[in-house]
């Protein structure tokens, strides 16, 4: 029983084909094309995915791991082969370090719980920074009032990376996890991991690596990066919403508590107690979202096929073109690092005079589609003392073209409230 | 053509950001502080971070002057310009009617039947935006807040966004 691998072989990177496997692209907002550059918030789903997802549901479906009939037998596999297929994707040791979410919020929630409150003590130190997703923030807040542990931040700079001198002095002996973003979702601003992983192994310290923006657009092996926890959603590379992971070292999910209680989590209940299933199942109490993760098992296919290198050099050629093509528009300030390189495909910016949700709004009577709003990092924007920013971020399927339909459509958004 | 799910255009554009909105974003009225308010209120729209700070000088059941100051997209600063206006030598009573008229116009899409409203009904156009009807009703719901009394009002109960 296997999922039919999806047709994708675009290679060399071809993004009129891509593009085809993309139907909503060729969608009509008003009388103009679409133009999606909404893409860090979630990305759009290839055809591939629909058609398995679809598949699994006509042909497959069943409850997993309760039946003995045929249906069910395949509907676990299929569910299995797709755990296995996000293992392989970020070079996990084993399958069981995947286990299934909702999303990247509920895989950093299951560590909080199930490994936060049974090994975190009051004074231990959870680091993590000013840049981070609220998903990111908050779940370590709650902890903290819960349990007296105590939350540093690493400062983000003026250009929106982070001030790794300062790391230095606030990871120490008394962290036990840092929990941090490998990408701004806000800025783009990609964490440099390799000096900051270092810094907290020195102190015997845990690492939760905030995946939601990197898994989907960088090459990713969890045992290079040498951390602990990953979490990512499938939404947003190619998969399905109500579709996450976390993977994590076996050794560890071995010995977290499990987050939820319920069916397929337990090994045995009595009256009186219960005792848990082995990893993963440990931590995937009731009926999963099996479609979903066929889904999600077909989205890492469809990225895999056309390489991560090669998306993230897409992204890298088309990034550097907007920074330059955006900057160009008269009374555009673009935040977060200067160069390509140093980002994933986001940038945020501010049109002078004109408010961000007026930029979005003009913009999508011009078909194209961007994010307007604090981007759920709200230290971010206090530290640029802006109240929002709009986004433009992109994916595998965006082209210069559409950057030129953004940029003219800014310089129109400039007339329209300029004018006194 | 006629897909229900097809929304936006640039025709739409001009009925959410009439003339006379973009004028009062343009040039606030009532936007000096006041020197001795009664009371005041700050309102915010969380979603997307407009503020509307609002000091109201009542005299008796009069307000005698009002004035705002905020930070936000053109829809929330309009309105609360426009607002001002309106309830500007008006009772408190007459300002809570107002209130409920323009809740109403940003349910129904319809303009209300109110003397003194015309500029307003110009924010009629944005009962068609739902993401924008936060902004537009922030300053009516600041100067409720500021009549019961002062405090913080707030057009979301909690944090709802994705990205
Ligand atoms: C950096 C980052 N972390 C976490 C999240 C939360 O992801 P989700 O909403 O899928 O749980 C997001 C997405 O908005 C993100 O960009």
């Amino acid at each position: 029983m296997t999922i039919t691998t999806p047709e994708v072989d675009h290679q060399p990177f071809d993004i009129e084909r891509i593009r085809r496997d993309f139907p909503i692209l060729k969608r009509e907002i008003g009388d103009r094309q679409l133009v999606y550059l909404d893409n860090a918030a979630t990305s759009q789903r290839p055809v591939q995915v629909l058609a398995e997802m679809t598949r699994f549901y006509r042909d497959h479906n069943a409850n997993i791991h309760r039946g003995v009939h045929t249906l069910s037998v395949e509907a676990t596999d299929l569910y299995e082969e797709a755990r296995r297929k996000i293992a392989r994707f970020v070079n996990a040791r084993r399958a069981e370090e995947i286990i299934f979410t909702r999303n990247t919020t509920e895989s950093i929630n299951l560590v909080a719980h199930g490994w936060g409150r049974k090994f975190l003590e009051a004074g231990d130190e959870v680091v993590i920074s000013e840049i981070e997703h609220h998903s990111n923030i908050v779940p370590w807040q709650m902890l903290r009032d819960e349990r007296g542990i105590v939350l540093k931040y690493i400062p983000m700079q003026p250009d929106g990376t982070l001030d790794l001198e300062a790391a230095r002095n606030i990871i120490g002996p008394k962290t036990k996890l840092l929990a941090i973003t490998a990408m701004s979702n806000a800025l783009g601003t990609i964490v440099p991991l390799d000096v900051l992983v270092p810094m907290a192994k020195e102190h015997g310290a845990k690492v939760l690596v905030d995946g939601a923006q990197s898994v989907p657009h960088l090459p990713v092996d969890v045992q290079a990066l040498d951390v602990d926890f990953l979490a990512f959603s499938a939404h947003k590379m190619l998969g399905p919403t109500g579709m996450g992971a976390l993977w994590a070292r076996y050794e560890i999910l071995d010995a977290m508590n499990p987050f939820m209680g319920g069916g397929d989590m337990i090994l045995t209940v009595t009256m009186e107690r219960s005792t848990w299933a082995d990893v993963p199942a440990k931590f995937e109490a009731g009926t999963p979202n099996v479609g979903g993760a066929v889904g999600f098992g077909v989205a890492v296919d469809y990225l895999s096929a056309l390489g991560m290198d090669a998306v993230r050099a897409h992204e890298v050629e088309l990034t550097d073109y907007a920074l330059r093509r955006l900057g160009d528009v008269p009374g555009v300030t673009i935040f977060g690092p200067p160069s390509a390189e140093e980002r994933g495909g986001v940038i945020s910016f501010e049109l002078e005079g004109v408010h961000p949700h007026d930029v979005g709004q003009v913009l999508d009577t011009h078909g194209v589609a961007v994010r307007t709003g604090h981007h759920c990092a709200q230290p971010v924007m206090a530290a640029l003392t802006v109240p929002a920013t709009a986004r433009a971020s992109f994916y595998l399927y965006n082209t210069p073209e559409e950057v030129d339909r953004l940029a003219v459509a800014l310089e129109e958004v400039a007339r329209f409230f300029g004018g006194a | 053509m006629n897909d229900p799910l097809k929304t936006g255009g640039s025709g739409l554009l001009d009925e959410l950001y009439r003339e006379i909105i973009l004028d009062h974003y343009r040039r606030p009225r009532n936007h000096d502080p006041l020197k001795t308010p009664t009371c005041s209120a700050d309102g915010a729209n969380p979603l997307c971070g407009d503020t509307i700070h609002l000091e109201v000088g009542l005299d008796d059941h009069t307000i005698e002057d009002i004035a705002f100051a905020g930070a936000g997209c053109s829809i929330s600063q309009a309105s609360a310009s426009m607002m001002t206006e309106y309830v500007k030598g008006r009772t408190v009573e007459e300002a809570r009617k107002g209130a409920e008229a323009f809740q109403q116009m940003m349910t129904t899409g319809e303009t209300q039947d109110l003397e003194g409203f015309d500029d307003i009904d110009a924010l009629q156009g944005v009962s068609k935006f739902p993401a924008r009807v936060k902004c537009a009703s922030l300053a009516w719901k600041t100067l409720e807040q500021a009549l019961e009394g002062g405090g913080v009002a707030s057009t979301e109960e909690g944090e709802t966004s994705h990205d």
